[in-house]
């Protein structure tokens, strides 16, 4: 299973290059940019844990690269994504996010149904992943 | 009748005579007439029955859509009946053709705060069918800061919108499950799940479907939400159907809506046709329940169409901004319904922008404040496919939603497929504008290289590449931009 | 897996999309996992297509087209003497326009190691030229952006354990696609401390510099006999610097040519006797101790320019614009250099 969060998760995985590339027009906007990781991919997560803080005031790529690296080292089996946060006046929000590392297996989710009353069902989604305790969800080969 | 105190401007005998005079020795017609910030103003298109001055006509217009009658009336002189008398300040002739441009003022106290209905029944409720007009057209309408603020504006937002979905950076895709009658229950959930699961973000109910013999709306809720939680857990991403709750009377709209909620949709639509009164009512239960109020803006080209009579859709679109909609339908350019690429970029912006400037090539007449009231995302629906996906994104914007009904589900690998299709060529040509390509020129090669990875946008391509939807506008704005050569 | 890629291999590919942990060919909804990319060129400006093999370059057309020479002629505008200086910056731009035309052929060089030390007394034109430096880098395309970020210790180093990495990666960051200028480099190293977090930022540094070069430029800076002390004990920052310049002091000539400059640039002027009067103040400061070259001629002359107006103020009679605009030797001779003959520390203006 392959979650497709995040604005390019249909399109083959980005390469650094490629990565460099959409940091660029983030920085080149004035979007500072963040780096936040997860082993919690249900879609209601907001609050990925944060890969130090944003970087505001850069003007090259190659700063933000590096963070994105030293992060995919330090939490191997993890979701990392970058966000690009744009601050101005009736924005206010993130501008772009995508996922650069997901882990190497990724068994997805279980729908569950609670029947209440005549057909309707109460929908919910359960992650196999949350299953285990943080920091040992996914334990593929990298 | 004793000679009263009366301006300059008006005949001092005439005015208070019984009997009937013009309305420009009304009052009705100020030349020197300063609009104030807190005036509600409004750019009339005339074409007057021949023999009828424009300024006549104009202040015949401000006239009947405000305080005036046929005839003198002593009834008047118990009021101020400067201020509650619409002005029309200016007139303009357009360029080879019998009509003006009639620009009027309205004091503000004339409307109900927050009122959609009282706003319109007080400027278009009386005057289109005045027979000293050949055709009217309220082309635009300028609303002050001041009465902004009354509206509840949308529920949602643009912003909050994306930060729901928790989905950025790209416009958002959409599509109307097709057939557009006839489908049960049942067999509407699998397109529901197989359009969501392939790769789009919201399904949509059709206008008209609202609860027919063929498929009653409380099956229909059931079996749509499956569909979407479905997709849902297939995906990890939130996906929504536009559960279409419009019903004959307010009692049943709410039953449905609040259905929808018990389901645990993130969105519910309405029709046009329901009126602007219970627009804001559901407006007002979207936000309170926190369900996206999507509306389709069915019948408005019966009177949004023609050039020279109606009202302009732009008009509708701040109406609807105000009353509290977070998607209207607008025009995607392109596809296979009418739309003049200026006037729908008019429409864009007035539906998004915080601010907007007069432009004449956009066909914006005013200046307009919305303050801090969210946009409304523009849904652009009718006849697109995937390969047009870099002019709709040069023309569209990124805060958009991008419906294709035919387009998903016509294709010859299935509804996932084509879902998949036009999702990949989405994100493709937005990775390629971030990149710094000219996505528009490169768009062919941009689409072919992603097709490389992506079978189903490639079977999309072969089948659709060569359709174009290619007439005359019939609503053209009145300005065109020449080149100049310096 | 090592992130770093190893240095100087100009016809590995760049780095493949990783850390998906999915082995490659494995179809994805968009199918096919990260693209490999061609080889970067060294040069990353020069994107033309290659040159047939019996093609001529004219060099001098390479070197109009970079706009370098708009930077050497504002730098001898704008500087007096350092030849030395400008020969070497010429050298290296020459280094560098003949790598970018070598490329041209699809030779691929590795990108020249561009790291600098700059030694020499303060007022010596040292920042100055580190700006120049990244200008002229940038248009021949070795820097992206070609910006300065100017740092000394106090921005690389924190004061307590853990502070400084964020510290100095911070710098770094900005810094990148530019030059990073530290002024006296040498603090950062303090043998006699075993405490001292500056060997931390140190560490990081030579890291950097290593593993992007083709990101930044690294100056460090200051006195000569400091940093040749300084070297000897860090020979890795040592044998990472491939261009040791040297700054050196003023002649008398030479400062008074800058006095000229800078007095003309504020809109004053010398009679011939201020002027006698201003080589005499020269002489006298240059003997004093902490002389700062071009600074300390730039502050004899906001002085002068002090003295200057105090006088006029005290004019009885309207002012021309001569006056307005002429220093008199009596707005030098005011200096306590031409009084004091000692050395208590406070530097004499």
């Amino acid at each position: 299973m392959r979650i497709t969060q995040g604005t390019f998760s249909f399109l083959p995985d980005l390469s650094d290059e490629e990565i460099t590339k959409q940091i660029q027009y983030a920085l080149d906007n004035a979007w500072p940019l963040s780096v936040e990781f997860t082993d919690d991919p249900h879609p209601r997560n907001t609050y990925w844990e944060m890969w130090g803080l944003p970087m505001f005031d850069l003007k090259d790529a190659a700063g933000v690269l590096a963070e994105v690296n030293a992060c995919r080292e330090a939490k191997p089996n993890y979701y990392i994504k970058v966000n690009a946060y744009n601050a101005n006046y009736g924005k206010q929000t993130v501008g772009l996010s995508f996922i650069v590392q997901r882990p190497a297996e990724e068994p997805g989710f279980r729908l569950e149904r609670q029947e209440a009353h005549d057909r309707t069902i109460r929908y919910t989604l359960h992650a196999y992943a949350a299953d285990a305790p943080h920091g040992s969800r996914y334990n593929g080969h990298q | 009748m004793t000679d009263t105190e009366v301006p300059t401007s008006q005949k001092k005998t005439d005015r208070w005579s019984a009997g009937v005079i013009p309305y420009a020795e009304m009052g009705y017609w100020e030349p020197d007439y300063q609009p104030k910030d807190t005036d509600v103003l409004c750019a009339f298109r005339i074409t007057p029955q021949p023999g009828v001055p424009p300024e006549e006509a104009g202040a015949a217009v401000a006239g009947e859509s405000s305080t005036a009658t046929w005839t003198v009336v002593w009834t008047d002189r118990l009021t101020d009946y400067k201020t509650y008398q619409a002005k029309c300040y200016r007139v303009d002739a357009v360029p080879n053709s019998d009509q003006y441009i009639a620009h009027i003022a309205y004091d503000i106290d004339l409307f109900e705060e927050g009122s959609i209905a009282n706003l319109t029944s007080s400027i278009i409720g009386n005057v289109f069918g005045f027979k000293a007009l050949k055709a009217l057209r309220l082309e635009d309408m300028r609303i002050p800061l001041h009465y902004v603020k009354t509206f509840q504006g949308p529920a949602h937002g643009i912003i909050t919108e994306r930060e729901y979905l928790d989905k950025f950076g790209r416009p958002l895709l959409g599509a109307t499950t097709k057939p557009k009658l006839g489908l049960s229950a049942r067999n509407y959930g699998r397109v529901v799940y197989e359009a969501l699961r392939g790769g789009l973000d919201f399904t949509k109910d059709d206008e008209n479907i609202n609860s027919q013999p063929f498929m009653r709306w409380r099956d229909r809720y059931l079996y749509s939400m499956e569909g979407v939680n479905r997709a849902s857990a297939a995906t990890g991403e939130v996906k929504g159907h536009y559960l279409n709750v419009t019903a004959a009377t307010m009692e049943d709209m709410y039953e449905r809506a609040a259905f929808a909620k018990e389901l645990g949709s993130v969105i519910i639509m309405i029709d046009l046709t329901i009126g602007y009164t219970a627009i804001q009512s559901m407006a007002k239960w979207a936000r309170a329940n926190g369900l996206i109020l999507h509306l389709h803006r069915a019948g408005y080209a019966t009177y949004a169409r023609q050039k020279n009579h109606g009202v302009n859709f732009r008009v509708l679109a701040k109406w609807m901004r105000l009353s509290g909609v977070d998607h209207i339908h607008s025009g995607t350019v392109v596809g296979k319904l009418e739309g003049d690429p200026n006037a729908i970029a008019g429409y864009y912006d007035t539906l998004r922008l915080g601010k907007l400037t007069a432009n004449p090539v956009k066909g914006l007449y005013f200046d307009q404040d919305w303050g801090s009231m969210p946009g409304v995302m523009p849904v652009a629906s009718g006849g697109i496919h995937a390969g047009q996906m870099g002019d709709l994104l040069h023309y569209l914007g990124e805060d958009v939603v991008l419906q294709f009904g035919g387009g998903t589900i016509g294709h010859p690998m299935g509804i996932a497929a084509g879902a998949t299709a036009n999702r990949v060529a989405l994100e493709a040509i937005i990775k390629a504008r971030n990149e710094g390509r000219d996505y528009r020129k490169e768009a062919q090669d941009i689409l072919k290289a992603a097709a490389k990875q992506c079978r189903e946008l490639d079977i999309a391509l072969t089948t659709w590449g060569d359709i174009s939807f290619n007439y005359e506008s019939t609503d053209v704005p009145d300005v065109v931009e020449t080149p100049t050569s310096i | 897996m090592t992130r770093n890629r190893p240095p100087s291999e100009p016809d590995a590919p760049a780095r493949v999309g990783f850390g998906m942990g999915r082995p490659s060919g494995a179809a994805g909804p968009g199918g096919g996992t990260g693209m490999g990319t061609a080889s970067e060129p060294s040069a990353e400006a020069d994107e033309r297509e290659i040159l047939p093999m019996d093609a001529r370059v004219d060099l001098a057309k390479e070197r109009e087209a970079t706009g370098i020479d708009e930077v050497f002629d504002s730098l001898d505008a704008d500087l007096v003497g350092l030849t030395p200086v400008k020969t070497r910056i010429r050298e290296i731009a020459a280094l560098l326009l003949v790598d970018r035309a070598r490329s041209r052929f699809g030779l691929s060089t590795s990108r020249p190691n561009l790291h600098m030390s700059f030694t020499g007394s303060p007022g010596t034109g040292k920042t100055t030229v580190a700006l120049r430096m990244a200008d002229m880098l940038h248009r021949l395309g070795y820097l992206r952006r070609g910006h300065l970020v100017s740092v000394t210790r106090d921005d690389l180093v924190g004061q307590y354990v853990g502070h400084t990495a964020p510290k100095t990666k911070e710098v770094l960051k900005r810094a990148m696609g530019g030059l990073l200028f530290i002024d006296e480099a040498y603090y950062l190293y303090r043998a006699e401390n075993e405490r001292d977090y500056g060997q931390e930022s140190i560490e990081i540094l030579l890291q950097t510099m290593e593993n992007h070069r083709e990101d930044l430029v690294v100056i460090l800076a200051g006195y000569k006999d400091r940093m040749d002390t300084f070297f000897v004990s860090n020979p890795g920052m040592s044998s990472r610097i491939a261009h040791h310049i040297d700054f050196p002091d003023y002649t008398q000539e030479e400062l008074e040519a800058i006095g000229d400059l800078m007095v003309g640039a504020e809109g004053y002027a010398f009679t011939p006797e201020t002027r006698k009067t201003f080589q005499e103040y020269l002489a006298n400061r240059r003997a004093q101790p902490r002389f700062a070259n071009a600074r300390s001629v730039r502050n004899a002359i906001e002085r002068a320019r002090l003295r200057h107006a105090n006088r006029l103020m005290e004019a009885t009679e309207a002012v021309s614009k001569e006056e307005l605009t002429t220093l008199a030797p009596e707005d030098f001779r005011g200096s306590r250099v031409f009084t004091d003959d000692d050395t208590n520390g406070t530097p004499n203006t």
